[in-house]
């Protein structure tokens, strides 16, 4: 059995006031392990981003916990809990959101920079990342002459450099066309996965379910089973 | 820190569009204020041109002169009691006082003449053409080489004019440290000939000249003075009365105090505007940072990092702009009484600031409401 990446238990979130109050997670309890590609797949609205967003350190829930090496995040004070996102987490956000005015490079060299590093080292090893997401040669462009394919590669590259143990990903294939989609997802799987990392893909496209190695389905904030590898 | 700070450098100036237009508005602000204030400080020192140019130590005045150039004759006895006040080293009586000069050409010219102390010519100018002695000639000025210089017809030593239907010749040309606030030339000659010169009412001091023996001195002076019934203040103090004259007793300070703070709203509101647009654009990329783990304060940081290079690159600008106008106002006008001091900056400085801290104020507090959850829902 691997190691365990993240493990949430009893989580509850609600949102607004009144008779606007809905809850978005109902007791929501998950174990997501390292080397694995977690999906979690439902309708709009069934609390998935939510749920990926508690997990990583990124909305507070009203009650559970969510551990990450033993340590329960939720504890951790506002400075170190972006210090945990910043070292532990790498995001690839839906729009990729990107810099349109730095370089590939600089876009990809941002987390280094906030970890401190020396501009020119961090340019230098965001340039690496780029080749191995397959955009050498692409460092000094802006990210408006890439196509969508190579922006989603951009931001996958960004969310490793800082070589995090936990990877998110939110709808990547939200922007991309099918067959690009399909490409990217499969390159993460085969190039960017490894046994000393989880990703976290929230996702409605059926399409990349072959890479996936379990797949959770959540409806109206809760889980509701898997849909691909793991138990009921 | 170095590399966020980089970081915040490249998404400010990359933006070329908005970097422009923030700097136009500072630019232009801080331009308009300098440019105000350096006129307000022009004319306060050339209304001090006389106080400047004679350079005495302390003057004695009656109590209802306002200005240098508003004189009130005092009489002999003053100037007698003054040089019996016990520390005061030497006195000197000067006379200022405005006539007509008639021209070779027939025309007419206003103009300032100073009589100096016959004995002692206490507040001579520096000759630039001519010897001091030739003062006690007869009919005997010197004529000051400034701005105002070619309204006498670019005189030399010789020339010769009529002032009060006396005949007046040029022995001398001189230079002074200031010229004066009303564009009239001015002359300079012994006390005893401008009394003959110029019609006069009874009392004919116009100010009292006073050396004291030491600073300590001053009170014991001005106290002396006082109990005459006349008013005796140091340089720094009588130039202080003069500006504030002008500042608070004409519109001009009013007028010039208006335009300055119209040209700090202005370049609030543009800055101020153009920068909160700029961060509210860049909203979701400040969300994104905070996501991936920035922490609030480098946030901040980044922001007034930004705030404050926009204002400190568009300050120096907006000195250069206007030094670089008020040079070329005076190659075409002589007169232009413009002066930038450390004053003028040091206001525009702290009106720049402001403009910083207000802009980046609302552009902070914006960033720090982003939840990096609302990314994640787009």
């Amino acid at each position: 059995m691997a190691d365990v990446a993240i493990k949430a238990s009893g989580i509850v979130k609600w949102f607004g006031q009144g008779e606007a109050r809905t809850q978005a997670l109902r007791d929501v309890s998950l174990e997501a392990y390292l080397g694995e590609m977690l999906y979690i797949v439902g309708p709009s609205g069934s609390g998935k981003t939510t749920l990926l967003s508690v997990l990583s350190g990124i909305l507070r829930p009203d009650s559970g916990s969510v551990s990450v090496e033993g340590a329960d995040i939720w504890n951790l004070g506002s400075d170190k809990l972006a210090d945990f996102r910043l070292h532990k987490i790498g995001f690839v956000f839906q729009d990729y959101h990107l810099f349109p005015r730095l370089t590939t490079a600089e876009n990809v060299a941002v987390p280094l920079i906030l970890k401190r590093t020396d501009w020119s080292d961090a340019i230098v090893e965001a340039k690496k990342y780029l080749d191995i997401v397959g955009l050498k040669g692409r460092a000094d462009l802006p990210p408006v002459k890439l196509s969508g394919g190579e922006q989603q590669r951009v931001a996958i590259a960004r969310a490793i450099v800082g070589q995090p143990d936990i990877l998110i990903m939110d709808e990547p294939t939200a922007s991309l066309d099918g067959d690009t989609g399909h490409a990217v997802v499969g390159f993460v799987k085969n190039n960017i996965l490894n046994e000393k990392r989880c990703i976290l893909i929230v996702t409605h496209d059926a399409r990349i379910n072959e890479f996936a190695t379990r797949i959770l389905k959540m409806e109206d904030g809760r889980l509701t089973g898997f849909e691909k590898g793991g138990t009921e | 820190m170095r590399g966020i700070l980089k970081l915040a450098y490249k998404l400010l100036v990359n933006d070329k569009a908005k970097f422009t237009a923030l700097l136009v508005g500072i630019t232009f602000a801080v331009f308009l204020m300098i440019a105000m204030t350096s006129l307000f400080a022009g004319v306060l020192k050339r209304a001090s041109a006389t106080v400047i140019n004679l350079g005495a130590s302390m003057w004695i005045m009656d109590p209802s002169v306002q200005t240098v150039a508003n004189t009130i004759g005092m009489p002999d006895y003053v100037l007698d009691a003054a040089r019996s006040i016990q520390g005061v080293n030497y006195a000197v009586p000067v006379y200022s006082g405005g006539a007509l000069v008639k021209l070779a050409d027939g025309g007419y010219q206003s103009v300032t003449v100073v009589g100096l102390d016959d004995t002692s010519l206490f507040g001579r100018p520096q000759l630039m053409q001519g010897k001091i002695e030739d003062i006690y000639g007869e009919n005997a000025f010197i004529v000051v080489k400034d701005p105002e210089f070619s309204k006498l017809g670019n005189p030399s030593v010789g020339t010769e004019f009529e002032l009060n239907e006396h005949r007046g010749v040029i022995v001398g040309i001189a230079q002074v440290a200031s010229s004066g606030l009303f564009g009239v030339p001015t002359l300079y000659t012994t006390y005893e000939r401008a009394l003959q010169y110029i019609p006069n009412p009874r009392f004919t001091i116009s100010y009292v000249l006073v050396k004291p023996k030491s600073p300590a001195d001053v009170p014991n002076i001005k106290r002396e003075v006082q109990a005459l019934g006349y008013l005796a203040l140091t340089e720094d103090e009588f130039m202080g009365k003069i500006s504030d004259f002008y500042m608070f007793q004409t519109g001009l300070g009013m007028n010039l105090l208006i335009m300055t703070v119209m040209s700090f709203i202005v370049g609030l509101s543009i800055s101020g505007q153009t920068f909160y647009t700029f961060v509210l654009e860049n909203l979701e990329k400040f969300g994104a940072l905070k996501a991936m783990g920035a922490k609030s304060h480098e946030l901040i940081l980044m922001i007034l990092f930004q705030a404050s290079f926009t204002a400190l690159t568009g300050y120096g600008l907006g000195i250069g702009l206007c030094a670089l106008t008020i040079a070329l106002a005076k190659l075409r006008l002589p007169d232009y009484a413009a002066m930038i001091t450390y004053w003028n900056l040091g206001l525009a400085f702290v009106m720049v600031v402001i403009i910083a801290a207000v802009s980046s104020y609302f552009g902070v507090r914006k960033v720090l409401r982003i939840e990096p959850f609302d990314i994640f829902r787009g």
